[in-house]
Formats: structure tokens, C-alpha cells, sequence
């Protein structure tokens, strides 16, 4: 039976199929859906991560202990997680073990475009680059053989049109592989120098013979078509490639790049007489090839960055050009994404926006919307966790200037803070710089599409576990000036910061209230009372038209520029009450149920 | 058969990727191979949904390039605007389009003006132009949230699949309750001129 699915969903399958036992992963797109499909195989323990770091950790245990395990996370995870990464390289596996890398080619919801190929080159791992869903499967099943067979971690890298592009499929059936045994074996994996240099040694030649299978691998093809034209690629570039050339030029397409197929290469330049290498990103087949002395088109010639769609392609050899229709360009007006109607952020950052000299260092999650309008509430982003570290950076400079001091205010998430914003509050304790640390507790994992976390008291197959509460754990890290707030409030939310900015020690604001997307727990319910339950109207006799209630940035109120008055969308108010509490007129009011 | 390709365009929300996953599980049916690519991370956050769906015998890349679109199928009028430079300029590209309008945020705020021509401007590129308030269609049959489907009718017909046994793909993917409504709506789509 053909399914058309994602590569997410392949990578998830290919895991079932390969015998995968346990797999580990924080969110992150484009790769949160490869975890969210794992998880519904009851054959493979799961699990949400507080983050990469710990993810892959874990899936190293699990290897050791003998099961195939599989970690995934989004390119920039990939950094929280290379400590163990390249030590995980040098020591290898008992039973298999892949970490799954999804790139950002285009920067769809990402920080920045990093090439993690450059990851497998440089701790020496083997590694697959599928280009659509059927080998997102199949290369799976086959990186837990080359793993178990060549001693190491397989990574795998997709991007993000491979991940969440869908393709048919053909499944097959689960592996049975048991679990092996554990075998106490403290030079093979305990890194200290006297064994890792060994590891280095054995590494490396593991990597040597896997040149052989590179070179004869169905992963690593050519199409000899027309041999004018020979392309060298590997991921999704292939498709793009076929779509633009067709049968008018021949092809090595590489699948398994790391390392990569010297001599196929050799002999494939051969057959053709021009090549151009089509690869996104950095020119890591481009360098290779050069440096087998082959000439060749590659980045002098494409971009580097974006995406290699069939535009760019057309564009670049043939000078193709798509001219802009300016008319309509000239119409055609932004729809950047906003807080949702009823977002606890909005209150928060209503507020945080109109203080003077304050700067406020911000982090990753559904409140980076508030670095633009109508907030502009937010200066710095930069990785996760970093919105407290480089607060304190920034207020101990600040603390040193003559006159006024500006005050640094830090907001994370709490998904963030768990990810790694713990230990940046612990430098802000540690080190009594005067930050103020905002919390933006919405009980969820937001921004990827409402994932669990350590402090919402569910896993990820809704077990209930230990959730933990951020206040007691801010208090142990020896944070004196702690205070819990509903951030819909927006007196509460006033009177809080000026509470914060009078301190002249660390100070920590947690806002607690749930994010309006959240399927609420039985717990929520109780606390939260009466949340999301209501609607409020405009009163038009009332309304005078000043739009401050527009200023919230709330999808639900709707400026009628006829009418000069504003309205409210009852199929999206969910009854913050944040716009009513704007309105100087009271002319917004809650509708009796 | 050459391949056709096909935009659906809208806001999150709108039911674009129900839509989308009922078309193509319709073409696979068939025996077409498929491929499909959306751009939603942000659709929960009122911002834009674009997918791709393309098929034929045998489909390389997941993504529709510009001016290569046969059917551009918007849930939204701006949102046509936005991708509408997709449309094949062969003056045979057909637009369905919902006359719907969703103030973005700088619209919304007074900074910025939703365009006031964007139905001429969509005429003017289009060789057929399908334009229809699929919502209040779907009001009359009882539940809004069926616009999604009907439009879906409406491209099917267009694609000249409306033979394929499409309550049964309904049946199997839609919650019992609805099953009936949409199947409804799809005929209603289907039957629309």
C-alpha cells in the first residue's frame, strides 16, 4: 500500500521498522513532527527532552544499555548537543544509534542557516542525505547497520522541504532486533585521553573502509543521460535538478555523503563534460570535488543561501528571469505572524513596551513576535537560553556607566528556561548582577505547536509526571525577590515592574497563564478558572474611535474604518479582557453567556 | 499527461491543509504520483499557508515554480494577490478564489491599506477567474467551517477529477459527525459555476 507522507513521518516509520527502542528530542522545525510520530508506536519508548544536550545523552545511554536509539532536533540543536556528539563519535555504539539533523535552508522559522553536513566532517561520523520521504525510511533502516556494523553514530541530515514535503511511500515491516547486552567496558567508553587517542585512531579507520561502501552503496547512483551536462548533488537539490535538466543531463546523485564516493566521483567527471554541483547551503560537495582535482561550477555560480528551488537553478545557468509583477507588488501587503487572541504574552508586552530605559533581551519562542509592532517590546535574540546570560552580560556594562543606567529586562519562556535559561540564571544569581528575569510561564511548549514540557505535569504520551514549579526552583537558586503574576492583568502587570526595576539584586517575574492554543489539564482548569470561557463585545454608541484597543495587536479586534469604531471577532475572543482594560471609555464589555 | 501543478493559499485556520490532504489522497487513488510541500509554521499565528500539491506520472520536485501554477485555489483575496505571480502567464491559469478579506496586523494597526483592486487585479492575470463567498455557501448549509470543502468541490471540478469516489475519501477522513455535511459541500463545490 502507497502512503503519501511527510519526511518527518518517513523518518518515524523508518525508526518502527528499524527496531528502534528509544528515541529522545526537544522541538524544533522543522523537526518536531519526527518525535510526535515516534511517540505513537507503542514499540518505542519516547521522550521530550529538555533539550538537545540531554536528548542525545540519553540516546547514548540507551545505546550503551543496548537498544537502538534515535535522537532528532533542528539544525541549531545540534549545537546544544555537539559536546557529547563528537565524544559519542570517538567512543561509538553498542547497539545502533542516528541523530537526525533538520536544516533550514531559507531560514523558515530559524535563527540562522547553518550547514550541519559540516558536523559529520568534522566528528567524523558517516552520514545520509535523503531527498524525499521513501529514502527518509530507507536510509534510516540501513544507518542502523552501517552504525552497529562500523562502531559509530549515524547523523542524517534532511532539511526543511525534505521534512515537510509529502511523497509516496512504501512501508515495510518492524525488525526485530532485541535488545544486546550490556558489557562493562571502561576503554571503550569512558573518554578520558589515554583511551579516547585509541578511539580517535579506531574512528578513523572505520571511516576508511566505509570509503568502499560509499563508492558501491545504491545510496550513491549516476543517471547517465545526456553527458554534456553532469550535475553532482545530494538532499533535495536531486529533485530540483531533475525538474530543471530532465533527461538533458546525467547525474550523480549522493545519498551518502560522509564520506563521500572519491572514485564514483572520479569516474562520473569522466563521462560528462561540464559539472555542475547543486548542493544548499555551504559548498561541501563543491570542496571535495575540487580537491580531487575536478573542475567545476558550484558556488560561483548558485547561491549559497536560501533554497535551490528550480528558480534559482533556471536562473543561475541559464539567466532565466522571472520579472516582478509590480503592480502587484506594489498592492500586496505583509501578514507577519501575531500573538493569538488571547496570548498571555500580549498583556505583558503591552505593558513592557511603553517602559523607558529599559532594554530588554529577549529569547526564542512564541514571544519573539513582541520584537515587532505593535510591541517592539523585544532587542536582542539570539539562541536559546540566552536572553538571561546576555541580560547579565549587558547590566554589568550598563552598572558601570556614569548617569543613567539603563535596566536590562530578560524574557524567556518556559520551555526556554528549562532548556537551558536555568543555567543562565544561575550566572545572574552567582555573579548578583541587578536583572530582572521575566518568566513567560504559558504552560506549554507554544511556539512548535504545543508541546510538553518538564513544568506542564504530562510526557509526551500524556503520562502524568512530576511537573515542575519554576517559583520553589528560582528560590533554590537564590533568587530573594520572586513574584508569580497573571499577566492578563494589566495593573498586576504595572505595579510588578515597578516593583522589579526599584531592586538592585537579582529579581525574577514569572507571568503564569496558559497559552490560549493549550488542550488545558484537569489541574488547569482548577487554576486557571473561567479561562477561555468568555467574549467581549464593542458598544458602538460608547466606542469613540481612538483605536488604543487596536494597539494590543489582538487578531480578535477589528478596526471598521468605515464605521470609525472598533469591533470584536466572538468566534476568536477568548476573553483576556486585555483590550477592555485598554479602553478608556469602557465601551469594550464582557457578553453575558 | 504533463504534470499540474496547484496552489492552495490562505491563513491558518482556514482549513487549507484538510483540503490539500483530501485532494491528494484522492490523486493517489487514482495512481498518480504525488507531491505536496506546505510552508505553515506559523498558520496558528494568523499568518499565511502555502501549499504545493503537484502530480502526473512521475513528479520530482515538491514545489510549484513561479509562473508554472495551472490552478491557484485562495481562501483568501490577499493571499491570492501574495502568490499570484505563480499563475502560468500563458493566459491559461484559473483562479478560484474566495472573496474573503483578513486584515493583516500593519492593516489592522492603520499603517498599511489592504488593496482595494485586488479582484481586477487577479482578472487581469487570469485566463478563468472561479470567485465565490464560500463562506456564506457554507453557512446556508449550516457550519462555516465547510468553506474549505466546498472550494474543494469547486477545484476538482476544474481538475477534472469529480468522477473519483470522493465520499469515501471523506468517510475515511473526516470525523463521523461531519461526514455527511462535507460530502454535501463537496457536491455543492463540484455542481458551483
Amino acid at each position: 500500500m502507497k502512503h503519501l507522507i511527510t519526511g518527518d513521518e518517513a523518518i518515524a516509520r523508518g525508526a518502527w521498522e528499524a527496531g528502534v527502542r528509544f528515541a529522545a528530542a526537544y522541538p524544533g522545525t522543522p523537526s518536531t513532527e519526527i518525535l510526535e510520530n515516534i511517540s505513537t508506536y507503542s514499540e518505542i519508548h519516547s521522550e521530550w527532552a529538555p533539550n538537545e544536550k540531554t536528548a542525545l545523552e540519553s540516546v547514548i545511554g540507551a545505546s550503551i544499555a543496548g537498544a537502538r536509539s534515535l535522537a532528532a532536533m533542528k539544525h541549531v540543536g545540534l549545537n546544544v548537543a555537539a559536546d557529547p556528539f563528537f565524544t559519542f563519535a570517538y567512543m561509538g555504539v553498542n547497539a545502533g544509534a542516528v541523530v537526525i539533523t533538520a536544516d533550514e535552508p531559507g531560514q523558515f522559522s530559524s535563527q540562522n542557516e547553518q550547514d550541519n553536513r559540516n558536523y559529520a566532517k568534522a566528528a567524523m561520523t558517516a552520514m545520509f542525505e535523503p531527498s524525499d520521504s521513501q529514502e527518509c525510511k530507507d536510509m534510516l533502516v540501513e544507518a542502523f547497520g552501517i552504525s552497529e556494523k562500523h562502531d559509530m553514530p549515524v547523523l542524517i541530515r534532511m532539511t526543511t522541504r525534505v521534512c515537510h514535503s509529502k511523497s509516496i511511500v512504501e512501508f515495510g515491516e518492524r525488525k526485530d532486533v532485541p535488545i544486546k547486552p550490556y558489557v562493562k567496558n571502561i576503554k571503550k567508553y569512558v573518554a578520558v585521553p589515554a583511551n579516547a587517542r585509541p578511539m580517535k585512531v579506531k574512528v578513523q579507520k572505520n571511516l576508511e573502509l566505509l570509503k568502499e561502501y560509499s563508492n558501491h552503496c545504491i545510496w550513491n547512483r549516476e543517471e547517465i543521460h545526456d553527458t554534456k551536462i553532469g550535475i553532482i548533488c545530494s538532499g533535495d537539490c536531486y529533485l530540483y535538478a531533475r525538474e530543471v535538466f530532465g533527461d538533458s543531463a546525467s547525474y550523480l546523485k549522493l545519498g551518502f555523503t560522509n564520506p563521500l564516493p572519491d572514485q564514483m566521483i572520479i569516474d562520473f567527471a569522466q563521462k560528462v563534460d561540464h559539472i555542475y554541483i547543486l548542493e544548499e547551503n555551504d559548498p561541501y560537495l563543491e570542496q571535495h570535488v575540487r580537491a580531487l582535482g575536478i573542475e567545476c561550477d558550484g558556488k560561483n555560480l548558485f547561491p549559497s543561501n536560501g533554497e535551490m528551488t528550480p528558480e534559482v537553478i533556471r536562473q543561475a545557468v541559464y539567466g532565466s528571469e522571472y520579472p516582478i509583477d509590480a503592480e502587484l507588488a506594489e498592492v500586496v501587503v505583509a501578514r507577519p505572524p501575531t500573538l493569538c487572541a488571547g496570548c498571555p504574552h500580549r498583556g505583558f508586552f503591552y505593558e513592557l513596551g511603553k517602559r523607558k530605559g529599559v532594554m530588554v533581551s529577549g529569547d526564542i519562542g512564541c514571544y519573539t513576535l513582541a520584537s515587532g509592532a505593535p510591541y517592539n517590546a523585544m532587542e536582542t535574540t539570539v539562541c536559546m537560553g540566552a536572553s538571561i546570560s546576555l541580560g547579565h552580560g549587558a547590566q554589568q556594562v550598563f552598572d558601570t556607566i556614569e548617569g543613567e543606567k539603563p535596566r536590562v529586562v530578560s524574557v524567556i519562556g518556559d520551555s526556554t528556561f528549562f532548556h537551558t535559561g536555568i543555567n543562565s540564571l544561575l550566572d545572574s544569581v552567582y555573579n548578583r548582577s541587578k536583572l530582572i528575569s521575566v518568566i513567560l510561564d504559558n504552560r506549554i511548549t507554544a511556539m512548535t505547536g504545543q508541546q510538553e514540557n518538564p513544568g506542564t505535569g504530562y510526557t509526551i504520551n500524556r503520562e502524568i509526571t512530576e511537573a515542575i514549579a519554576i517559583e520553589p526552583l528560582v528560590r533554590a537558586m537564590g533568587v530573594q525577590n520572586v513574584r508569580t503574576i497573571n499577566p492578563n492583568k494589566l495593573d498586576e502587570v504595572k505595579e510588578t515592574l515597578d516593583w522589579a526595576l526599584g531592586m538592585e539584586e537579582p529579581t525574577v517575574i514569572i507571568t503564569r497563564w496558559p497559552c490560549a492554543l493549550k488542550k488545558q489539564a484537569p489541574w488547569d482548569l482548577e487554576e486557571f478558572t473561567g479561562a477561555f470561557t468568555e467574549t467581549y463585545f464593542v458598544d458602538e454608541e460608547t466606542c469613540i474611535g481612538c483605536r488604543k484597543c487596536t494597539k494590543t495587536g489582538c487578531p480578535a479586534v477589528v478596526f471598521q474604518f468605515d464605521k470609525k469604531k472598533s469591533s470584536i471577532d466572538p468566534d476568536k475572543c477568548v476573553g483576556c479582557s486585555v483590550c477592555a482594560q485598554v479602553c478608556p471609555v469602557q465601551a469594550i464589555q464582557l457578553m453575558e453567556a | 499527461m504533463s504534470i499540474k501543478n496547484i496552489l492552495l493559499t490562505g491563513i491558518g485556520g482556514q482549513g487549507t491543509i484538510l483540503a490539500s490532504k483530501l485532494l491528494t489522497l484522492g490523486l493517489i487513488d487514482a495512481g498518480y504520483d504525488v507531491k505536496m510541500s506546505e510552508v505553515h509554521g506559523m498558520s496558528q499565528r494568523e499568518g499565511p499557508v502555502l501549499t504545493h500539491v503537484r502530480y502526473g506520472e512521475k513528479v520530482f520536485s515538491p514545489i510549484v515554480e513561479k509562473r508554472k501554477a495551472d490552478i491557484i485555489m485562495g481562501f483568501e483575496e490577499l493571499e491570492v494577490l501574495r502568490n499570484l505571480d505563480y499563475l502560468r502567464d500563458d493566459g491559461k491559469g484559473i483562479v478560484i478564489f474566495n472573496r474573503v478579506r483578513v486584515n493583516p496586523m500593519g492593516v489592522q494597526m492603520g499603517k498599511e491599506k489592504y488593496p482595494t483592486n485586488g479582484e481586477v487585479l487577479i482578472r487581469e492575470r487570469a485566463g478563468k477567474l472561479i470567485a465565490l463567498d464560500g463562506q456564506a455557501e457554507a453557512r446556508e448549509l449550516g457550519n462555516p467551517k465547510v468553506m474549505n470543502i466546498i472550494l474543494l468541490g469547486v477545484l476538482i471540478k476544474q481538475l477534472g477529477l469529480e468522477d473519483f469516489d470522493w465520499n469515501r475519501i471523506i468517510a475515511e477522513n473526516v470525523k463521523e459527525k461531519f461526514v455527511a455535511l462535507n460530502q454535501q459541500a463537496l457536491q455543492l463545490g463540484i455542481g458551483f459555476e
